[in-house]
């Protein structure tokens, strides 16, 4: 046993405090206990991460991450791991510490044997160097809250500075199929693995009106694509400098996918068969970064699709609610490309959409709603029955809607979190499926008047 | 009547939202019975200077605004030049109203030169001005401003707007955008359009004028974009 340095060992003790303090009075207790940690001595977290024995793990990029550490929890734990994982959406330095804190026992003793951390991209080199992850998982990178992370090339600065940061035996974990990410591992001195979809089957479902990159990452000419699958994700070559889609070490082939998920078989390697038991792409990619990272930490990809199978989507992740017999599908949005990504989930299935929207602009969510513009919601229009629009800036996504080509007499702007959940219970049917899109903010909010309206658990108790 | 939109270098130039206001400038006009068709012109292309009558430019990211200085430092800048004593209007935005300019200078590195067709210059900032404006000019303008450059007016520009919440062109003198002739340029994105028509009807008037002579729009049911517009404003005056 090691004992703690004593400005350590009270900025744990404290920590804790804050935690029990709110435990008593039922708050959630997801990032003050951490802030109060980090206030008064960082290196308490990094203290506890040190002694991890399996090491820790962060997974970062800008969609994805939740998921894909969700799933890679799974997969440790199913090959034996007891991690202590930051779960609903503390993602920042002080969500980690937050995490390791309430953990570790009074003297800085972890209970955990490993770490899955998801972290938020412009808190990634702090995180990166409090906590010495062994691997890192970087899913994709897209335009996201330019006010909050500025622009994309700064974002992936960052990456490429945080990867920097990790010891020398660490592992990178790239998404081979987005140039941007796929270029961090170029300088990277220690191991890197790569993830990607090698089916040609697979491609955009929506017209990719606005991509993040036109040109090389690396020259700046022109890059040319094969296929796209999503923004500039995708088989991209530049005919300048050689700067190409690498071949993944661990692919996917033979993609399936319907409304109830989405299978495929792992190319290299043994070749197993996984079922990813979430619609979308997108959540195949998740899967594979998650077997990509299990890779890394030498877990078999049969225990990881194993583990997989079995997953259950976390908060605002297509989280289903049941509401007076109709189901409502949950689905966080905060950028284009998963608004985009959603948005195909939802048209792949047949009939209409029946729509509950809101929009917020507070720190979380980005104050910048210009996003929504760069949305499709062409594509969707069409296929809307009606929607109930709310939040704090309803009145631009209604807007928004009628530029897209919805008729006005469809959309209803409502007010408050308890009168759009009602409306949208009024306007619809038992057996009726609901389409719940909503920023990180909204979300909460939506969740917490579904809960208190009896029909979903609070988050924290996840 | 048809309106020819040329989305400059929108490929490169397309930075949170510039497609609203692109959306906006053809739906408005779709609406009412005239035609409007969108084309990029991009870095390397041949900007021909009699084709179009309206050209949005948009923002852009560092390295991408340094491939579309170097274009427009050759025969594209003139070919524009030569479209705008033509009668076509411009609406820019951020990136775009630097490079119309006379220059962008940063803290380290050679100028970017602009094309001059807006009396103002650029200066890099130390502090980057993120927030909601709202601005006063013949009507109301609200929006989003995202940028370190200061911009400073010369004689022959005059202000778009004075600046009520945000920072505006530099955050000294209290005026947002720049007008000269048919050329507005402005920082504020969010989309801008759709939620100030009055502005996006004068561009599209500006624009028809070339080929038409006089024109009146007929008004729009713009119940939506008033709501929108006055939410935005009172919530900018409320967190400012
Ligand atoms: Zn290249």
């Amino acid at each position: 046993m090691v004992v703690l340095p004593a400005r350590s060992l009270a900025a744990l003790i404290a920590a804790k405090l804050t935690r029990a303090a709110l435990r008593l009075t039922g708050r959630g207790a997801t990032t003050l206990p951490g802030l109060a940690a980090l206030s008064l001595d960082p290196a308490v977290a990094a203290h506890i991460a040190a002694r991890l024995p399996k090491g820790v793990v962060v997974v970062s990029g800008t969609n994805g991450k939740t998921t894909t550490s969700r799933m890679l929890a799974d997969v440790v734990r199913l090959s034996g791991w007891h991690p202590v994982h930051n779960r609903a959406g503390s993602n920042l330095a002080r969500g980690v510490a937050a995490a390791l804190v309430a953990d570790a026992t009074w003297i800085g003793e972890p209970r955990a044997d490993g770490a899955i951390f998801e972290v938020d991209e412009a808190s990634i080199v702090t995180v990166a160097r409090l906590v010495r992850p062994r691997v890192l998982v970087i899913t994709n990178l897209f335009r996201d809250q330019l006010d909050r992370y500025g622009e994309l090339d700064t974002v992936a600065r960052r990456m490429r500075d945080a990867a920097a940061a990790l010891p020398v035996q660490a592992t990178l974990v790239l998404n081979a199929d987005d140039p941007i990410v796929n270029l961090i591992g170029d300088n990277f001195a220690g191991k890197v693995i790569r993830f990607g979809i090698d089916d040609a089957t697979v491609h955009g479902a929506l017209a990719q009106n606005v991509s993040d990159l036109t040109h090389c990452p690396r020259c700046r000419a022109r890059l040319r694509y094969d296929r796209v699958v999503l923004g500039h994700v995708g088989d991209y070559r530049c005919p300048n400098c050689g700067f190409a889609r690498p071949h993944p070490e661990v692919a996917a082939t033979q993609v399936e996918s319907d409304a109830e998920g989405t299978r495929f078989v792992l190319g290299a390697g043994e070749g197993a068969a996984v079922r990813v038991p979430l619609p979308g792409v997108y959540n195949a990619y998740n899967a594979l970064a998650a077997i990509a990272a299990g890779h890394a930490l030498g877990i078999e990809a049969t225990t990881a699709a194993r583990a997989i199978g079995s997953f259950r989507p976390a908060f605002g992740r297509l989280e289903l609610v049941e509401a007076e017999g109709r189901r409502l599908r949950l689905v966080l949005v905060k950028n284009p490309a998963g608004f985009n990504a959603a948005a195909a989930t939802l048209l792949s299935r047949v009939g209409s959409v029946r729509l509950l929207t809101a929009l917020n602009d507070l720190d979380a969510d980005g104050r910048d709603v210009s996003w929504i513009w760069d949305a499709d919601f062409e594509a969707l229009a069409p296929r809307i029955e009606w929607a109930v629009v709310t939040g704090l800036r309803s009145r631009d996504l209604a807007l928004r809607l009628k530029y897209a080509g919805l008729k006005p007499d469809r959309t209803y702007v409502v007010d408050g979190w308890d009168d759009a959940v009602r409306d949208v219970l009024r306007r619809s049917r038992p057996g009726d499926e609901i389409d719940v899109l909503a920023t990180y903010t909204a979300t909460l909010a939506l969740r917490r008047t579904l809960s208190r309206m009896g029909y979903a658990k609070e988050f924290w108790q996840d | 009547m048809d309106l020819r939109i040329c989305h400059l270098y929108g490929d490169l130039m397309s930075i949170y939202g510039d497609r609203g206001n692109v959306l906006t400038l053809q739906r408005r006009a779709e609406w009412r019975g005239i035609a409007a068709t969108v084309e990029t012109v991009s870095a390397g292309d041949r900007l021909d200077p009699e084709r179009f009558d309206l050209y949005f430019f948009g923002g852009g990211q560092d390295a991408q605004q340094d491939i579309v200085a170097a274009d427009l430092a050759g025969p594209n800048g003139v070919a524009l030049k030569e479209a705008i004593a033509g009668g076509a209007a411009v609406l820019s935005v951020c990136g775009g109203y630097q490079l119309l300019g006379h220059f962008y200078r940063p803290f380290e590195g050679p100028e970017l030169p602009g094309v001059s067709a807006l009396d103002v210059h650029t200066v890099a900032g130390r502090r980057r001005f993120i927030g909601n404006v709202v601005a006063t000019a013949e009507q109301p303008l609200v929006g989003f401003e995202n940028h370190s450059g200061l911009t400073y007016l010369g004689p022959n520009a005059k202000p778009l707007a004075t600046i009520e919440v945000g920072a505006g062109n530099n955050g000294e003198d209290g005026s947002e955008g720049a007008v000269q002739g048919k050329v507005i340029g402005t920082y504020l994105h969010g989309s801008l359009l759709p939620k100030n028509p009055w502005l996006a009807d004068k561009v599209i008037t500006w624009a028809l004028e070339r080929r038409n002579g006089h024109v009146d729009l007929p008004a729009l049911d713009d119940t939506a974009e008033r709501e929108a517009r006055e939410h935005a404003i009172a919530l900018a005056h409320k967190r400012r």
